[in-house]
């Protein structure tokens, strides 16, 4: 069967972002971009399903600017087969994502999707929700296990209050927990056999998707900054200060 | 226009993230109605009409809903939802799971996990793991917004009368169904609702360590948490995991045991009133968010400290 992936660049998770001092927007000049962790975590799975003869094909696909090229790659490197870039300098909202990815499905025709369960910048965690909406298909989020048999995917899932397990008749989507898997790291052939490997361009215009933004950002700041306290000297002093000062015990 | 409250619960009980939900919505309108969706879930509908400033309550009683699975509930949801001004949810797993695919069904951008209203139709979120906030505008007609519970007082659950009313409508999308589930049980506090929470990180060394930590928590009436590194070593599941990608707890006290501080994991707790720090590095990011920061080995301050209480 056929898996389509998304990958989302975004901010390397050991960048510490700032807010812009006009306070328009965050600061993401000049600093270091990556493959969304999560979706490192979907790529992997859709190669383990592959690796197991689940899977013949993984088309990955990326939605922003033409820098996106270079999450594609790494995800070809890492051991899928082919790229779509949906080419936009606009603002990307979920909803607008989810359309687009919804349009490349229809094309792709996947029997699974897998995706990220969120971004680490938006934080949004709603794009593969909003895709099974708009497709119909059932979604397995936030999981940690896969198993693929019979037309049917089992998903166990990291919830509130443990794990829950359902199954959903394919095409489903798949959104990643952390423990999911241990994401392989890309090596020097296989970087290189991913420069030859077919990457193609569109643009939500070709796909007939409008992506018109439906909230604004009228504002980003600093979250209050917490002032570091004071160090005690013992486990004698810590109790007393927790009764004493700051009354919490 | 009116506000659709969905409830989180489990058939048995109404859930407190409910109430921080109702909350927010109090700073919205106040015209509020909840929708309990789930089946045998009467006493939960019952639950919810004595809560303060709730004026309705839709009960959709079906099996297709026992186990909240997001393809049925999702589509109750907007099916109702069109009806109203805003839908709101608590950014639980169960509500992250559901509310987008309604709102993507109402052709809604929905907006996650809201700290703050500053009108009707804007809100402040966390981004980039906590380290911005941003203040954005829907301009979607219907605004569908899920609500992080720590970050509103809860009203009060009793005291209220509202009219409870059955829902006519079972959809079985028929895509997906329930096999089972593991349950974490305990006597401790839940972890986002406890008024203190003491966690451990990847210092702790394995799981057998943890024992020490649950036996301050029961000093203290604490719930336990953990460090992705804590649960990723398979110390203890991943239900205790605290951080941007865990859960976000805001206890009056938080107790951080060999954890190092990554900012994934302030994401989850740096709302928390007061923070202890226990780390044998000095220099450990964690210290520079602690109230207090006690520079000792775990393994020699976690035990005097359970004596001490
Ligand atoms: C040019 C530009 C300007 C932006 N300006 C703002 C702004 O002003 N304010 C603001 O808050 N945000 C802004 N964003 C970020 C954007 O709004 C969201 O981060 C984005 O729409 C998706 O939300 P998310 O990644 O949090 O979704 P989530 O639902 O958290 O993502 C889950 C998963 O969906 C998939 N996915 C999501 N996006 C993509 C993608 N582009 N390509 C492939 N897969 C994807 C991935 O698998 C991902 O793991 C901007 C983005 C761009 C590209
Ligand atoms: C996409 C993504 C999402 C993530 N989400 C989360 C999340 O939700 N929550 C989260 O917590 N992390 C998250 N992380 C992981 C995060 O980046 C850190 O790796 C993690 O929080 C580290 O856990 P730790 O502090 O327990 O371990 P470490 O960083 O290894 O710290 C261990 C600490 O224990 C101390 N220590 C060791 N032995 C002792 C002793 N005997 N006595 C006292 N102190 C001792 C050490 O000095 C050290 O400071 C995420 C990462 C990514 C990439």
């Amino acid at each position: 069967m056929k898996v389509l992936v998304a990958v989302k660049r975004v901010v390397d998770y050991n960048v510490k972002v700032r807010p812009k001092a006009d306070g328009s927007d965050v600061d993401t000049a000049n600093v270091k971009m990556s493959i969304n962790p999560f979706c490192e975590i979907a790529v992997e799975e859709a190669v383990r399903l592959k690796e197991k003869g689940v899977v013949s094909e993984i088309v990955v696909v990326s939605m922003g600017s033409k820098q996106c090229q270079e999450q594609i790659r790494t995800a070809l490197a890492l051991g899928a087969d082919r790229g779509i870039l949906v080419e936009t300098d606009e603002e990307l909202q979920p909803l607008g994502v989810a359309k687009c990815l919804k349009a490349i499905v229809e094309k792709e025709e996947p029997q699974m999707v897998i995706m990220g369960k969120q971004s680490i910048d938006g934080d949004n965690n709603q794009t593969g929700q909003m895709l099974g909406a708009l497709t119909g298909m059932a979604q397995g989020t936030f999981a940690s296990e896969v198993v693929v048999e019979d037309g049917s995917a089992k998903v166990t899932r990291e919830i509130d209050g443990g794990l829950q397990t359902v199954e959903l008749k394919l095409p489903a989507i798949v959104t990643t927990d952390l423990r999911l898997n241990e994401p392989r790291y890309a090596s020097l052939p296989n970087i290189m056999k991913a420069k030859k490997k077919p990457l193609d361009t569109t643009s939500p215009d070709e796909l007939g998707v409008d992506i018109a933004p439906r909230f604004k950002t009228l504002k980003v700041e600093p979250p209050a900054e917490r002032q570091a306290g004071v160090k005690v000297a013992d486990v004698a002093e810590l109790v007393e200060k927790l009764k004493n000062e700051a009354k919490v015990i | 226009m009116s506000i659709l409250v969905i409830a989180e619960h489990d058939n048995a009980e109404l859930k407190g993230a409910t109430l921080n939900t109702i909350a927010a919505a109090k700073a919205i309108g106040d015209d509020i109605h909840v929708l309990v969706a789930g089946a045998d879930c009467g006493a939960v509908a019952e639950a919810a009409a004595k809560v303060e400033g709730v004026s309705k309550v839709l009960v959709a009683d079906n099996a297709a809903y026992g186990h909240q699975l997001a393809e049925n509930v999702a589509k109750l949801v907007a099916d109702l939802g069109k009806d109203y001004g805003h839908i709101l949810a608590p950014a639980t797993t169960t509500g992250k799971n559901m509310l987008p695919r309604a709102a993507a069904l109402l052709d809604v951008q929905p907006i996650s996990d809201i700290i703050a209203v500053e009108s009707a139709d804007t809100f402040k979120r966390p981004i980039y793991a906590g380290n911005v906030i941003a203040t954005v505008q829907s301009s979607d007609a219907i605004k569908v917004v899920s609500v992080r519970a720590t970050a509103f007082d809860a009203v009060v659950a009793e005291g209220g009368s509202a009219d409870v009313t059955a829902v006519d409508i079972a959809d079985d999308a028929g895509v997906s169904s329930f096999v089972g589930e593991e349950l974490a049980e305990s006597d401790r506090p839940d972890l986002t609702s406890a008024k203190v929470v003491i966690s451990g990180g990847r210092g702790m060394q394995n799981g057998e360590n943890f024992e020490m930590l649950y036996k301050v928590a029961d000093k203290l009436g604490a719930a336990v948490g953990a460090s992705r590194a804590a649960v990723d070593a398979g110390f203890v599941p991943n239900d205790m995991q605290v951080g941007q990608t865990g859960k976000i707890v805001a206890p009056d006290l938080y107790i951080a045991v060999g954890i190092s501080g990554a900012i994934q994991h302030l994401a989850g707790m740096k709302d928390s009133k007061i923070i202890v720090a226990i780390n044998k590095d000095e220099e450990a990011p964690i210290f520079s968010v602690a109230d207090y920061g006690l520079v000792a080995d775990l393994f020699d301050a976690v035990p005097e400290l359970e004596t001490k209480l």
